[in-house]
């Protein structure tokens, strides 16, 4: 089954949810009116996409309703397809430039970030580049033995120290590592922290300054790992740690199960940090390129 | 803080209503949407709200609402009332076997917080008398039996696992088998994250269930879960029959709306809270204190339940006479401190506090580093020097900077600060001799 097969997938419930529904709604209605327009509202709120990110789309969709004079509500799929399309828009490739080249992976608790670096490990590696994962999450138990197995899996180095250890530590040795065995990319491991806590945060402070003193003017993909069960707070979370860091990028995960994962589409539209990979499943494959005409094709089928 | 602004929208919307003699039809209509856009923004499913508002807005149509001064509070009070018959009026204790082991299972998500939470759990029932077993059924997921043998090794909490090729239905019941022997009261199964969609795994869980007959299943619900949280809840209590939902990552600042959805949807009570990354910080879940927290009016009673927990009273009585009269000295103040620290982060004292809301309290600056130094300072004084600090001298200050590793200005900052605090208590004291009350503005030298 090829990605995309897998995509929509995965997506076959949220698509069941957002385009059945809308259907029903565009049919019932003779005309477009504001009723239309509320129910619409309630139909992307409902699928995690948020108020005010609900709110924009609703309003350029009546602004275009108006413009073109339609009257045909079955005409407003295209439009909110549009709407969507031109919203996850976005360059989604990472940028490896350098060698080596950093990427640094942070979130919340659970949300999947070392299973998503044991699979960008194993992306790049079939791309024939040369891998370093640096398990930086000292914090957890058992982190690190997590990461060395999917080091394993993907058949990259792994640097580690003992649990409890300073990750900024780490993150030093990898990268002294990393030069010398001239490895193409980097991959960090961070613990998962909320981003309400202060000191774990300056934590994650100290470890980019390392990076930023050992590797000035490397190429470097903050990613930020949301999950895709996730609701509102996930802007909340994107908000916090991008005041710690640039984020570079979006991993979408868990995609697989009933959720909508509208909340990126808030994201993009109310941050811009640009959706890059998304996950959907647990297979060491399940994890590609983010391509917004897929996700929205994919959607509405 | 959870849902916070709501009750503030809502007097905004009744501002603008003011200066037309009384509430409409229309207005309450219009303070249904504000509640509904709340609660939508807070991650409440939509059909959940839905029937809310329906509820709500019956009741607010009312005369009482519609002839009161202040409807506004009214409604406010209609909504929170509401809120505690949604989420269950009292808090749910988790039920154990006549005979036991008395045996719970761990089911959710990935990544929902399982593991931890097992962990929580054991450690928090081993307080109440006691005797657990956890058990590491999770085969799939790379070292999350390792992980679960960790947790239980920093609680000294026995841990059964066998190796990741064994099926976790024969874990489970050799699991029960060991936990008989040893005589384990308790049994702990953590169990694999898995999507409610996936068939296969679902099964699993079943047979995991016919096999060991837990007491209770507990569902464990991320806190940060959107729209999804009905969808989670409802297949997992379809396929296996949930007892009661464990919520987890509540120490963040998300709005928690999933907590709302998922009691609706299931009608299964929240039994836990998790409220930080700490093996401690398991909370019982009060329905009630959520609703207040929900529409910011403040967790007073957990508040007053920490500072009991905390504070010594007699050690209370003998201060307040101290400060009467006036013999409060460094030494009662290094009591303070540490009694203050007993109650948790500060953060999330004050976090509890009505009127304080959470986004406020990070811009404020709660360095709680700041206190270790003060206590590090106190620490390195004699007694002497505690009871009496006009005798500290420049060289005794050098001293006491050198032994807590701290600078002569600390030193010179906190003595101010305490010679600052004593005179407010004086006025104090002798305010509340004439009649006056409460201690004012109290503030701390640190």
């Amino acid at each position: 089954m090829g990605f995309f097969e897998k995509l929509k997938e995965g997506l076959q419930k949220t698509r069941k949810g957002i385009t059945e529904r809308i259907d029903k709604v565009l049919v019932s209605f003779g005309k477009i009116d504001e009723d239309l327009f509320e129910e619409l509202e309630e139909i992307l709120i409902t699928s995690d996409i948020g108020l005010e990110t609900t709110t924009r789309i609703i309003e350029d969709i009546k602004a275009k309703v108006k413009e073109n004079k339609i009257t045909d509500p079955t005409a407003i799929k295209g439009l909110l397809k549009e709407e969507l399309m031109k919203l996850t828009e976005g360059e989604s490739s990472l940028k490896l430039d350098t060698t080596p080249s950093v990427i640094v992976i942070i979130g919340v608790n659970g949300v999947g970030k070392t299973t998503s670096i044991g699979k960008i490990a194993n992306l790049l590696k079939n791309q024939g580049k040369k891998v370093v994962l640096a398990a930086a999450d000292t914090f957890r138990a058992a982190a690190i033995d997590q990461l060395e197995i999917w080091a394993k899996r993907a058949d990259v180095e792994l640097i580690k120290h003992s649990e409890g250890s300073d990750p900024a530590a780490v993150i030093f040795d990898a990268i002294q590592s990393a030069k010398a065995k001239k490895a193409d990319v980097l991959i960090c491991d961070t613990a998962g922290r909320l981003h309400t806590k202060k000191n774990l945060m300056e934590e994650l402070k100290k470890v980019f300054r390392i990076i930023d003193r050992e590797l000035p003017g490397a190429s470097r993909e903050n990613l930020l790992v949301l999950d895709a069960t996730t609701g509102q707070n996930a802007l909340s979370q994107a908000k916090t740690f991008g005041e710690v860091v640039d984020l570079s990028g979006i991993v979408l995960t868990k995609l697989d199960g009933t959720a909508k994962g509208g909340i990126v589409i808030a994201v993009k539209s109310e941050l811009n940090v640009p959706i890059k990979l998304v996950g959907v499943g647990e297979g060491m494959d399940d994890l590609q390129n983010f391509n917004s005409k897929e996700f929205v094709e994919a959607l509405f089928d | 803080m959870v849902f916070e602004g709501l009750a503030g929208k809502l007097q905004d919307t009744i501002k603008r209503l003011r200066g037309q003699g009384r509430v409409t039809e229309k207005d309450v209509k219009e303070m249904m949407r504000e509640i509904k856009l709340a609660l939508l923004e807070a991650d409440v499913n939509f059909k959940v709200v839905k029937d809310f508002i329906n509820k709500v807005s019956e009741r607010a149509v009312g005369k009482d609402v519609m002839e009161s001064l202040t409807p506004g509070q009214q409604v406010i009070k209609i909504v929170h009332e509401e809120l505690i018959e949604l989420m269950g009026k009292t808090q749910s204790k988790v039920s154990f076997a006549s005979n036991p082991p008395t045996i719970y299972m761990m089911v959710g998500l990935q990544g929902s917080g399982k593991t931890t939470t097992s962990g929580k759990l054991a450690n928090l029932l081993r307080k109440q008398g006691k005797n657990p077993l956890l058990v590491a059924c999770d085969v799939y997921r790379p070292a999350a039996i390792k992980q679960l043998q960790v947790v239980g090794e920093q609680l000294n909490i026995p841990v059964f696992a066998m190796d990741d090729k064994t099926d976790p239905v024969v874990i489970a019941k050799n699991a029960v088998d060991y936990a008989k022997k040893k005589l384990h009261d308790l049994i702990i199964i953590d169990t694999a994250g898995r999507l409610h969609i996936n068939e296969e795994l679902m099964e699993e869980l079943a047979n995991i269930k016919k096999t060991v007959k837990p007491h209770e299943i507990l569902l464990v619900v991320d806190s940060m879960t959107g729209q999804d949280a009905v969808n989670v809840a409802e297949s997992f209590n379809e396929k296996l029959g949930v007892d009661g939902i464990v919520l987890t990552k509540l120490d963040g600042d998300t709005r928690g709306g999933a907590a709302l959805s998922v009691k609706a949807v299931t009608g299964k009570p929240i039994k836990f809270a998790g409220m930080g990354e700490k093996l401690s910080e398991l909370e019982p879940f009060y329905p009630d204190r959520m609703a207040s927290r929900i529409l910011g009016m403040g967790d007073v009673l957990s508040l007053i339940e920490k500072a009991q927990e905390a504070f010594d009273e007699k050690k209370a009585i003998e201060l307040e006479k101290k400060i009467r009269s006036m013999q409060f000295t460094l030494e009662d103040y290094l009591d303070q401190i540490q009694q203050l620290k007993k109650m948790g982060p500060l953060n999330q004292v004050l976090g509890m506090l009505p009127g304080f809301d959470k986004k406020a309290l990070q811009g404020v600056e709660l360095d709680e580093k700041q206190m270790v130094h003060v206590e590090a300072i106190i620490k390195s004084m004699t007694k002497r020097e505690r009871i009496n600090p006009s005798i500290i001298d420049a060289s005794r200050k050098r001293r006491i900077a050198a032994g807590s590793g701290t600078t002569i200005q600390d030193i010179n900052k906190l003595l101010k600060g305490f010679e600052e605090m004593k005179k407010m208590f004086k006025s104090v004291s002798e305010m509340s001799k004439k009649g006056g009350k409460g201690l004012g503005k109290f503030k701390m030298p640190f």
